[in-house]
């Protein structure tokens, strides 16, 4: 049982990270991750709605009718977004301002449902609990080793504290504007990819299928 | 999944009963926390009025530093403060004035005036009869004064505060609390730097009429008009052309025009 709950917990973190190995919950992994605060907040919502949910799918799990299973989940899912999006606007109204629409979005994050299907679908409360959590940490691990990036470079500084002096505020450091934007994240999360990869040489998988050398054929322009 | 789960009955019960206790849930929660939210905003607000009129400083809470404010209520019409009457009208159809929203106010067929057309160029539809002001006073003049305004950028209507000076025709501030505009673009407007310029603009013309406006590109200071302009965002033309539209609407004959010139014959 130990040896199950610390492979739960632990393995999504890098060997089967949720966005670097399966690529889920990519959208707000662009969006959120200009400043670290924002960041952590959202880390902290996801890893609290997946725990949660997955422990109440799990609860009710052989209860659940198979063919309005998708409609219970995410029923569930919605419900406990709406509340973390009330808590946050009632404790931390000023980054949930920053967060906006997306702590609502976490209803479609894969991620979260994923879990639900995948995992609490099939074992007991308990476990699927502390999977929920694990894999809200490896959503967390990559989002906020893109945000170290993204605020440290696009606007010099690190949890709001400045780290690079900024030319506009008198310092050396040019902010790169890039960074600031989404796109940027997709460059990050590329090569924290590759280095996960190169790394782990397991998650690399075997190719569907393989491309053919370009052929010359007689006529074809 | 056994088969007894995927009858009728079964799957009707289990969906009442979630459906039932995720309402609960989620009823609950907004409820329970629905004061502190209301609070919550209200501060927002009060933070952004001072901060429009340049007054925000850090390390003292909003509720103490409001306090140099005084919120009052205008009739748009005809520029002067709502009389008792008025305020008790607005107060029983749940307008009171600590709390008042303007954006509600615009929504009630019975306190707004629907806008076409020509009349209407920040494109805010509807507009309400009052509005509140809010005034900061010195020495026991009027110092600044701050007025709400809104009006549709790019892709949103953009609500936000102009503050002037006492004098009423010089800007002494400007910001905006709520928009969506594109970040790093029409989100620019949110740029300190480039709030800054609005400061000490003139509003009017030497004419009397309103100038002030946003121009494309970047304002040039020995133009006889550069008292009245602001430099355009680059990348955001339309929202810097919302922006410009708005504050001259809200400064203009339909907006706060009939009050503000109360304050010139004060000749402050």
């Amino acid at each position: 049982m130990s040896t199950s709950v610390k492979k739960v917990l632990t393995q999504p973190l890098l060997l089967n990270n949720p966005i670097a190995v399966q690529i889920l919950g990519v959208c707000s992994a662009l969006a959120v991750t200009t400043s670290l605060n924002v960041t952590l907040v959202m880390c902290m919502a996801l890893i609290s709605v997946t725990a949660c949910s997955n422990f109440a799918i799990s609860l009710i799990r052989n209860h659940i009718p198979g063919n309005i299973r998708i409609i219970v989940q995410m029923t569930i899912i919605a419900s406990l977004v709406i509340v973390v999006d009330q808590v946050l606007k009632a404790y931390a109204y000023e980054i949930s301002k920053q967060l906006s629409v997306f702590v609502g979005l976490i209803i479609t994050n894969c991620i979260v449902m994923g879990r639900a299907e995948a995992f609490a679908m099939k074992n007991p409360p308990g476990l699927s609990f502390l999977d929920g959590i694990g894999n809200g940490l490896g959503y967390s691990v990559v989002l906020i080793f893109v945000a170290v990036f993204r605020e440290l470079l696009g606007s010099g500084s690190l949890f709001g504290f400045e780290i690079l002096p900024l030319v506009t505020n008198g310092g050396w450091y040019y902010s790169n504007g890039l960074l600031l934007l989404p796109p940027s994240a997709f460059f990050i999360i590329g090569l924290f990819i590759w280095a996960s990869r190169t790394l782990i040489p397991s998650q690399v998988e075997a190719a569907d299928f393989k491309i053919q050398p370009n052929t010359e054929t007689s006529g074809a322009h | 999944m056994s088969a007894k789960n995927d009858s009728i009955q079964k799957t009707i019960m289990v969906a009442v009963l979630l459906c039932l206790v995720c309402s609960i849930i989620v009823a609950g929660a907004a409820v329970s926390l629905k004061p502190i939210q209301v609070k919550n905003k209200l501060e927002d607000k009060k933070k952004n009025i001072l901060a429009a009129a340049g007054l925000l400083v850090a390390d003292k809470s909003i509720a103490e530093q409001f306090k140099q404010v005084t919120t009052r209520i205008v009739n748009l019409e005809t520029g002067q403060y709502a009389d008792e009457a008025e305020l008790e009208k607005l107060a029983q159809a749940g307008y009171p004035v600590a709390t008042f929203d303007q954006k509600k106010l615009a929504k009630d067929p019975k306190f707004s005036e629907k806008l076409s057309g020509s009349e209407d160029p920040a494109s805010i539809k509807r507009q309400a009869d009052y509005a509140a002001v809010y005034l900061v006073e010195k020495e026991g003049e009027v110092d600044r004064i701050i007025l709400p305004v809104h009006g549709y950028g790019l892709w949103s209507t953009l609500y936000g505060f102009v503050a002037l000076q006492g004098n009423a025709e010089t800007i002494a501030g400007l910001g905006f609390y709520s928009h969506a505009e594109t970040p790093g673009l029409g989100g620019e407007i949110d740029n300190p730097s480039w709030k800054a310029m609005w400061e000490g603009k003139e509003v009017y013309d030497d004419a009397g009429k309103v100038a002030i406006d946003v121009i494309k590109g970047k304002v040039d200071p020995a133009s006889p008009k550069a008292d009245n302009q602001i430099d355009g965002l680059s990348g955001a033309t339309l929202t810097s052309k919302g922006v410009s539209n708005l504050v001259q609407f809200w400064l203009g004959e339909q907006g706060f025009a009939a009050y503000l010139a109360g304050f010139k014959g004060q000749g402050v």
